[in-house]
């Protein structure tokens, strides 16, 4: 089958490999029939992740139809059409019992500080991901979700990560009814958790990035306003002046390791990689909210450590939450705002390129080319 | 939600998801207790393990199920094997794990070769993307790099003529 293949930092190409096998009673074999670039993906497409090995495929937001099944899989058949949350969730273990499914205690051997995500490097347990013609996909009866009818596949799609992530994101904030929410980041992530901080009852939300075309389209899509940080000189000064030198009650990081806006923090997290990532949205979240206000993290970090001011975290009392997002708790609540007419998350992608193309699909995300904003791939095998 | 306020009226689903007992939040809305029992849940049927798999020394079992893509191998799955010896919170760990999959790119590139393969690593980096897309960049790029090798290489023979020379004289 045509599969990504990772060959180093900033190099992929797609190649064939064996297609995937059932390994475990309740695993299902996915054709996939479109897949997403994830921003996150950009962090091990950089060869920021450790234990990203050469020859994996990538991928953890993809839907397909089911085409082989496990011996014990129940609710799963042949020919269904799933949505596959990003998270490999056994659904038995105390986590999972908390319905924290982004941190399952029985998908990652190689570590314990994250769970099993496909096509997310063996820190993350080795699992081949979805930007290839097939997937396996384990514990099929627990995430995976079989798409309504009525659910359109690019919102499928973006169920299987980047909307449950945004949304969790504000969610995580505890949003109150009036408050001022900050969003540092205006990519696919960031889009989300602005539009769904609204649906909290947010009275201002505030988005902040240095790409203006993301900006102008979060303008449209969130509906909010959009900051562009190389224009208006100190980011965390400027947030206090813009809420009355008080802060805001909720700030968002929507970025993660590769944030832009410190030379300190780029040189040291992401060239010299003596921490894990540039933590600059993180130290402006941080410094920006309120005294007493809530800072929610769903940008992705690497495993070791990172500069911020944690004394101002126990100084200004701030709450920090923070998770991979757990995508199955969210589904049935985001699909009901859907079918509502509250969000069309489709609006953000601005690419669909075939997966023989993938190289090219990578560095145009990276590198934002052609005003990219959210890429699908599509496989051979789903144009058949 | 009932009686939007007038100035959010525009904004489709504001204030559906207010709830003013949503606190505290994901992720301990839902904690249980559970936890005080411990690794005690009834396990799923367990993935037969047909590869080597490192696993972490603060996981006491293998996981039910886990990836077997691409087993450790050659130098950096020694250098892996190494790394896995410490624990997570230790930079033995992660440091020795990043020295190994920039080991593993030269082996990912030798292994091309020897399997008859050159790659092509300006298309694995996407020019065809920048050809398209950023091609003035791309062409300045290109044009510097050009200029900085023309210039390495006249100094080089520059200075191996003026080494002739004086060997000459």
């Amino acid at each position: 089958m045509l599969a990504m293949n990772y060959r180093g930092p900033y190099r992929v190409r797609a190649s064939q490999k064996a297609e995937p096998e059932i390994q475990h009673p309740e695993d299902v074999i996915l054709r996939v029939t479109r897949s997403c670039i994830c921003g996150s993906d950009l962090h091990i497409y950089h060869g920021l992740v450790p234990d990203t090995r050469v020859g994996t495929t990538f991928g953890h937001e993809f839907i397909g139809e089911v085409v082989e099944v496990g011996s014990q899989v129940k609710t799963v058949k042949v020919g269904d059409q799933l949505l596959v949350p990003f998270n490999i969730a056994c659904g038995r273990c105390s986590f999972c019992k908390q319905e924290l499914f982004s941190n399952c205690h029985e998908a990652n051997p190689e570590a314990t500080a994250a769970g099993g995500i496909f096509g997310y490097s063996h820190t993350c347990g080795g699992f081949d991901g979805g930007q290839a013609e097939y997937v396996r996909v384990p514990y099929a009866d627990v995430g995976p979700m079989v798409i309504p009818p009525d659910i359109h596949p690019d919102d499928a799609v973006l169920l299987t990560d980047v909307f449950p992530t945004g949304y969790q994101a504000a969610e995580m904030g505890g949003i109150r009814q009036g408050d001022t929410v900050v969003v540092f980041g205006a990519g696919p992530v960031g889009l989300m958790a602005a539009r769904s901080a609204w649906f909290f009852g947010a009275a201002r939300v505030i988005i902040i990035d240095r790409v203006e075309y993301r900006l102008e389209f979060a303008k449209t899509f969130a509906h909010c306003e959009a900051y562009n940080f190389e224009s208006i000189g100190d980011p965390v000064l400027f947030l206090k002046k813009q809420t009355g030198y008080y802060g805001a009650d909720v700030c968002i990081d929507a970025v993660g390791c590769e944030a832009a806006g410190s030379a300190l923090q780029t040189i040291t997290g992401t060239k010299l990689m003596l921490q894990a990532g540039s933590a600059t949205a993180l130290h402006w979240a941080i410094n920006s909210v309120k005294k007493g206000g809530i800072v929610s993290i769903v940008g992705v970090y690497g495993p070791t450590d990172n500069l911020i001011p944690i004394g101002n975290v126990v100084n200004k009392g701030i709450t920090i939450r923070a998770d991979q997002c757990s995508v199955k708790r969210l589904l049935p609540k985001l699909i009901s705002h859907i079918r509502e007419g509250y969000i069309r998350p489709r609006e953000i992608i601005s690419h669909y390129v075939p997966l023989e193309e993938v190289s090219d699909a990578y560095h145009m995300f990276s590198a934002k080319l052609d005003n990219c904003i959210k890429t699908v791939l599509i496989p051979p095998s789903a144009k058949r | 939600m009932e009686n939007v306020p007038e100035k959010y009226k525009d904004i489709k689903g504001w204030g559906i998801d207010v709830d003013p007992a949503n606190n505290p939040t994901y992720p301990i809305k839902k904690y249980n207790g559970d936890d005080h029992n411990r690794l005690n849940w009834e396990r799923p049927p367990l993935q037969l393990k047909t590869v080597e798999i490192l696993t972490s020394v603060e996981h006491p079992r293998l996981p039910a199920v886990f990836g077997t893509p691409n087993p450790p191998r050659g130098l950096s799955g020694a250098l892996r094997r190494f790394a896995f010896k410490f624990s997570e919170s230790e930079y033995g760990h992660w440091l020795n794990l990043l020295l190994a999959d920039r080991i593993n790119v030269v082996e990912g590139v030798i292994d091309d070769l020897m399997h008859g393969h050159i790659p092509n690593i300006f298309a694995e980096k996407g020019i065809k993307a920048d050809w398209k897309y950023n091609r003035k960049e791309l062409v300045t790029k290109a044009v510097i790099a050009g200029a900085a090798i023309t210039v390495f290489c006249l100094v080089t023979s520059q200075r191996k003529k003026r080494k002739n020379k004086r060997a000459k004289s």
